[in-house]
């Protein structure tokens, strides 16, 4: 089959590779019908999340038809089936499953001695991500392995489209998760940095859950044009102040809750010093994240503020005001994204027409045209926002 | 290298069977090999400063050359980076330094003027690949690049913002409760 293989940094390819097979009774395959590129992607592109490997296959959003399950799927899934494979792969049955913190299942990660060794325990294992979180290969591919699919699957109700339903595998929930993670009241001010995929679904989700007002902070004119024509009030940060206007549009009190939808790779820009020693340190691999968002937030959110963190994270960040943060009494919830404990509530507001997560996409192109989308998308050319692949 | 990436697949995973083309570009390439060709020199710089002001006929000036051997492996790192036209760019400004050192060397009374030549044809020719190579990298990942549309009718929402404002609000805990 073909499949979207990693190389090394800036070096992906469209690689002829062996079928996946039924390794556990447990697992399925899927027939992919539509896989996306994610921001996340991007990190791995650019080599900035360790202990990824030349040969790993890429991709975590991912669905398709079933056409082989183990004997051990005891019917939860059959042959012919439409399901989106959400990017953690859950058991169901550990203590983190129950809870239904499924982002950390105990199970699933097939590399937990190097996950406790880095992270102090182990969390889930993830489809075409590191090898801290399994190494499994991933679904920007003509066939994807399941593993634990009796639990790690959504069904697609009949007649939902696929370009309605594929985001349900990550930055629907993801942007779903982090405004319900903040707690939102009908008062609040909800102030989104990062236009990007995550911070529409996290824009469009705040306002279903009837924010006040929510304001988007970008810089790239199509992605603030989106974020607008969902409701938000946009920021452009080259052009404007973010703290000026944030202040200005919050009768000077600051956003009552703040959403990081960037993570590690913030904006580096010439007029903020911070950020170009960020981007250096980096280089020279003395910090692993550039953190520059995060700071603002903590300084601008409103004291006993929510900080809400979807945005990837890999490893250290420097200067974190941690002064501000305790002082302003904030609260910071973050997390890879459960995805299975919000998918049925979603599926269910997709079906009802309160929200279509198909406006985001920009790009449909075929599997092979892929790893050339990596650039397009990572350079935002083209006015690229999101895209699918279609195998 | 495929033997070796297949080597950490479990049983079932996929292997490798065929690469396809890599999506790296020759200017890619080059600013790679220009980072790679920057750390040896830097490196060559660093250690070996002494034998190359004897050379160069530049006895006493060892201490720059172990600053401009600094400098090259900072700048190789750049360009070997995600950021490979800062690191191509701060190598072009470097050759630059290299060029001013070299042309205060050329002197009549300097017995190794020959190789003081040599070495500025040689920093000339590696600039205009620094310059070539760092034109070729803007034209690549120039944003502008393709057709630039804004998307304004993509609300999400097929009911409108209206409908969908709150839609979704949850009760607060205590009236749920109650």
């Amino acid at each position: 089959m073909r499949a979207l293989v990693w190389h090394g940094k800036e070096d992906i390819r469209c690689d002829t590779v062996t079928d996946p097979e039924i390794e556990h009774e447990r697992d399925a395959i899927i027939k992919v019908t539509s896989c996306a590129i994610c921001g996340s992607d991007l990190h791995l592109f650019h080599n900035f999340i360790p202990a990824m490997m030349p040969g790993d296959i890429m991709g975590h959003e991912t669905m398709g038809e079933v056409v082989e399950v183990g004997g051990g799927v005891n019917g939860a899934l059959k042959k012919g089936e439409r399901i989106v494979v959400p990017f953690t792969i859950i058991c169901g049955e550990c203590d983190q499953c129950r809870r239904g913190n499924f982002s950390v299942c105990e199970t699933t990660n097939r590399n937990k001695a190097l996950a406790e060794k880095i992270f102090g325990h182990t969390t889930a294992g993830l489809f075409g991500y590191t090898h801290i979180t399994g190494g499994y290969p991933g679904g920007q591919a003509e066939y994807l392995r399941v593993p634990y699919a009796d639990r790690t699957h959504i069904k697609i109700p009949a007649g939902m489209t696929d370009e309605q339903a594929l985001f349900l595998s990550d930055i629907l929930p993801t942007g779903w998760q982090a405004a319900v993670q903040c707690d939102i009241e009908p008062t609040d001010s909800v102030a989104v940095w990062g236009c990007g995929p995550v911070g529409q679904m996290s824009i469009r989700s705040a306002l279903l859950l009837g924010a006040r007002q929510v304001i988007a902070i970008d810089r790239i004119p199509e992605r603030l044009s989106m974020a607008e024509a969902g409701g938000a009030i946009t920021i452009d940060f080259d052009k404007e102040s973010v703290v000026e206007r944030l202040n200005a549009l919050t009768d000077h009190k600051g956003p009552d809750k703040c959403i990081d939808a960037t993570g590690m790779e913030s904006h580096v820009n010439m007029a903020q010093p911070a950020t170009l020693l960020d981007r250096a340190k980096q280089m020279f691999m003395l910090e692993s994240d550039r953190p520059h968002v995060l700071r603002e937030i903590i300084y601008v959110c409103r004291p006993g503020g929510v900080i809400s963190i979807p945005g990837v994270y890999s490893g250290f960040s420097d200067k974190i005001p941690m002064g501000a943060l305790m002082n302003k009494g904030l609260t910071v919830r973050t997390g890879q994204t459960h995805v299975n404990r919000w998918t049925d509530e979603l599926v269910r507001r997709i079906e009802e027409g309160q929200i279509d997560p198909s406006f985001v996409i920009t790009h449909r192109v075929a599997l092979e045209q892929g790893p050339e989308m990596y650039r397009v998308f990572r350079d935002k050319q083209d006015s690229c926002v999101k895209v699918v692949l279609k195998p | 290298m495929n033997f070796l990436a297949n080597v950490a697949r479990s049983k079932g995973d996929p292997k490798i069977v065929s690469s396809g083309p890599s999506v790296r570009t020759p200017a890619d390439r080059m600013a790679r090999a220009l980072g790679w060709f920057s750390i040896g020199l830097g490196t060559v710089e660093l250690l070996a400063a002494r034998r190359l002001t004897r050379a160069l006929g530049m006895r006493g000036r060892e201490g720059l050359i172990r600053v401009f051997g600094v400098r090259e492996i900072m700048a190789g790192v750049m360009s070997l980076s995600v950021d490979k036209q800062a690191g191509l760019k701060s190598r072009i400004a470097g050759d630059g330094l290299d060029i001013l050192a070299l042309l205060a060397a050329l002197r009549f009374d300097n017995p190794r003027k020959g190789n003081v030549v040599l070495a500025l044809l040689m920093v000339g020719a590696v600039t205009m690949l620094d310059v070539r190579s760092a034109q070729d990298l803007a034209v690549q990942h120039d944003p502008k690049r393709g057709r630039r549309r804004l998307y304004p009718d993509r609300s999400g929402f097929p009911k409108g913002i209206a409908m969908a404002k709150g839609a979704a609000r949850r009760l607060p805990s205590r009236a749920a409760a109650s």
